[in-house]
């Protein structure tokens, strides 16, 4: 059983795209809620010069090594950036763009420079081949164990250690770090941390899904889980969820148009992204839509009623007090007129009736009409005072 | 170096890079005051799947397909960045990230479908992740061309809006500008530029050539017009620099040069830059420092006088040094050199003494007046 879950190819490809997606959605949530969303960006191309320098350095291009080093190059990514904007020279956002694209570009050169020795190509890091994790593999208790698959896995062991010791700390960090300062936590020390463990998981994944996808990872299903719930613990779970979702729909998209696995993984979780910011409940874009009408029909009725209370009984009162008035005095148009009647109409705030000798009937307030215009008057005047 | 240059295809990469660099450096010269940055990195990344779709529907390396293709999904791209900034309580960030990301992964997907179908076809794609300059075909430059001259002239159409709404939002919808319209035009056309630099160093790093010359720019010039026409020359040096370096090394990929020339001329800027660079920062505070303390010995020597009910009072210099410890000699010879002090003996002492000099004394009146009414 066991067996053949570690020589099924489908089992490791599907495990390793899950790891990545689980550890990159656990940083991404505070992250995001840090408003740091492009340093993952910054961080994940960077990584590149990182992953070079340590193989020139050492001749490793996995293992501890490694991890090590994206932890180096991650903080000296972010520090270089704060020491570009804190020179007041230029802004955050062009701080960021100056500083990871020297070090790719610095990266990728390296990688150009050494590529009869290495047997890295430039496709390779930013793509990734998550369909070939299975063929570099090591023993782990008699199984044959995909490296890339067991490095993420102890990745994904560190950051929900992470975040379980520190989920106090990091919610407070993420949502108010002035007052996490004024309690005595440090949360510049935890965003560094939070920082430093992105770039590991970045260079763990980066051979499965490549440098650059890895940011759809990390940042669309928190994002995705941010528009579905205002809470913390749900928005983690749901971003994991949506992780492993998008891991196992775009796996089975991918064997079926002969895609690029780790690509369609991605593109779903944009997938998800989409229809989340149609239909969420709380701020989808239907739901906005739906609660928008609503508030226009109610401002709509209250418009109409205070119109009339206004022209009640002055020698105005026929004319204004008419449908007609309606669209040629407020500018609204005829169905909108209709709809705002219909509804006042309904309500008992209003009522018609038809003089002799006038083409159109004329507009009269209920006496629950006049009351609801009275109180909203009142209220006015309270509010100008 | 001679035969190189004479070379058709240098010609080319060049004139091609020349091209870039006028487009890249005046509209990213405004995406940089704007603040929109990284939404040029957004942009570029997305322009991958348009660039695959443009391959996949022409049937092979054409370029206006490619980069009618790139603008497109480039400028739906910046779309969708402002609208989900707009919708949601998304923070602005999160927005481009989930957009770069996302459309990344499309066109991945969309390339390796590509690279399914015919194997040929992929060596002229994954050139457009970083750029291959060598690959510029001489009818290239002819659209590059028209799309300089077409980025060109519509700015110069639009250079008073563009200025007023870059710089003061709020004060150019008072007085009735067009806001939105302005902004989704350079937005757009920061996709324009982007999409004219895909060939020379790719999408990935597309957007240092859009920020870096402008940003190395901003440290050098006092006017928008004087920023965009050195931003302008910045990115033509770097991508022509960059270019010819590529050329002449073999293997070395050609976006990733011009990003590092671009970086070291923001670097050198930010630096020597006239009055705003560091070092030009550094020595401003030094002659600040040392006119300070100039200052504090002229006024210690101004109250010895008074104290003493002569103006031509000569101060001894170990007194003035017991105040002004190790800062008196360099206060002392500036002073004299500026012609405030001269040096003087009082016999029988044989210690150097300083007076005043009627300009010294004016000075130090001055400062007196100053420091009282401040």
């Amino acid at each position: 059983m066991l067996e053949a879950f570690f020589t099924s190819i489908p089992a490791m490809i599907l495990t390793t795209g899950l790891l990545v997606g689980l550890s990159g959605a656990l940083l991404g949530c505070f992250l995001i809620l840090r408003g740091a969303a492009m340093l993952t960006d910054a961080i994940s191309h960077a990584i590149v010069l990182g992953i070079i320098t340590v193989w020139m350095l050492t001749g490793h291009l996995h293992g501890p090594v490694q991890l090590a080093g994206a932890v180096v190059t991650g903080l000296i990514t972010v520090a270089l950036t704060q020491l570009v904007h804190r020179t007041r020279l230029v802004q955050m956002d062009a701080a960021i763009g100056l500083v990871f694209p020297a070090m790719f570009a610095l990266g990728v050169l390296l990688i150009n420079l050494n590529a009869r020795n290495l047997h890295l190509d430039v496709d390779a890091v930013l793509l990734g081949e998550i369909a070939f994790v299975w063929i570099d593999t090591m023993p782990v208790l008699g199984q044959p164990v995909p490296v890339a698959t067991l490095a993420l896995a102890v990745v994904f062991a560190i950051n929900l250690t992470f975040v379980s010791l520190f989920w106090k700390e990091l919610k407070l960090a993420s949502f108010d770090p002035a007052l996490a300062t004024a309690l005595g936590f440090a949360p510049g020390l935890i965003f560094y941390a939070l920082l430093a463990l992105t770039s590991v998981t970045a260079v763990a994944s980066f051979e499965a899904v490549g440098a650059i996808l890895f940011i759809a990872f990390v940042i669309t299903p928190p994002a995705t889980a941010f528009l579905l719930t205002r809470r913390l613990a749900p928005m983690v779970l749901i971003a994991a969820a949506l992780s492993a979702l998008s891991c196992v729909t775009g796996y089975a998209l991918a064997q079926h148009w002969d895609v690029n696995i780790g690509a369609m993984m991605a593109a779903m979780t944009g997938v998800f992204f989409t229809l989340a910011l149609v239909l969420s409940p709380q701020d989808g874009l239907i739901t906005r839509r739906l609660r928008a009408g609503q508030n226009q029909r109610r401002i709509d009725s209250l418009t109409l009623i205070l119109h009339l209370a206004a022209h009640e009984g002055s020698a105005h009162a026929a004319t204004e007090n008419s449908r007609a008035a309606l669209v040629s005095h407020l500018g609204w148009p005829e169905k909108r007129a209709r709809a705002a009647l219909r509804r006042a109409l309904d309500d008992g705030l209003i009522r018609r009736s038809l003089d002799a000798g006038a083409d159109q009937p004329s507009l009269h307030l209920t006496e629950a009409g006049r009351a609801r215009a009275q109180s909203q008057m009142r209220f006015f005047s309270a509010d100008a005072k | 170096m001679g035969a190189v240059l004479s070379s058709q295809i240098v010609q080319t990469v060049l004139l091609g890079a020349a091209l870039l660099g006028l487009i890249s450096g005046a509209l990213g010269a405004f995406a940089l005051l704007r603040g929109q940055s990284l939404l040029g990195d957004t942009v570029s990344h997305a322009a991958l799947p348009g660039i695959v779709l443009g391959f996949l529907i022409a049937g092979g390396r054409d370029l206006g397909a490619i980069l009618t293709g790139a603008a497109l999904s480039g400028g739906l791209a910046a779309l969708a960045v402002i609208a989900i900034t707009r919708q949601t309580r998304l923070k602005p960030d999160a927005a481009l990230g989930v957009v770069l990301g996302v459309s990344f992964a499309i066109g991945i997907v969309l390339l390796s479908h590509a690279q399914g179908q015919s194997g040929a076809a992929s060596a002229g794609l994954s050139a457009f992740l970083f750029g291959q300059a060598a690959a510029t075909l001489r009818s290239d430059l002819w659209i590059m061309g028209g799309l300089a001259l077409a980025a060109l002239s519509i700015l110069a159409l639009v250079w008073k809006e563009a200025k007023l709404v870059s710089f003061d939002p709020d004060f150019a919808q008072a007085i009735g500008l067009p806001v939105g319209g302005v902004q989704a035009l350079l937005t757009v056309m920061v996709a324009l530029a982007i999409v004219a630099g895909l060939q020379m160093v790719g999408v990935i790093l597309m957007v240092a050539l859009l920020i870096a010359p402008a940003a190395a720019a901003r440290q050098w010039a006092r006017s928008l017009g004087a920023m965009v026409f050195l931003s302008m020359g910045f990115a033509v040096a770097s991508g022509v620099i960059g270019a010819l370096i590529s050329a002449g090394a073999r293997g070395l990929a050609t976006g990733p040069v011009v990003v590092l020339v671009a970086t070291g001329f923001v670097a050198l800027s930010m630096l020597a830059a006239p009055g705003r660079g560091l070092v030009w920062q550094e020595l401003a505070r030094r002659r600040r420092a040392r006119n300070l303390r100039s200052d504090q010995v002229l006024g210690t020597i101004h109250a010895l006088a008074r104290a003493h009910d002569d103006p031509d009072y000569p101060a001894e210099q170990g007194m003035l040094r017991l105040e002004h410890r190790a800062a008196t000699d360099a206060a002392l010879s500036d002073l004299t050199a500026r012609g405030l002090l001269r040096e003087t003996t009082h016999a029988p002492e044989t210690t150097p003494h300083w007076q005043l000099t009627p300009k010294g004394r004016a000075r130090a009146e001055a400062l007196e007046k100053g420091a009282k009414d401040a």
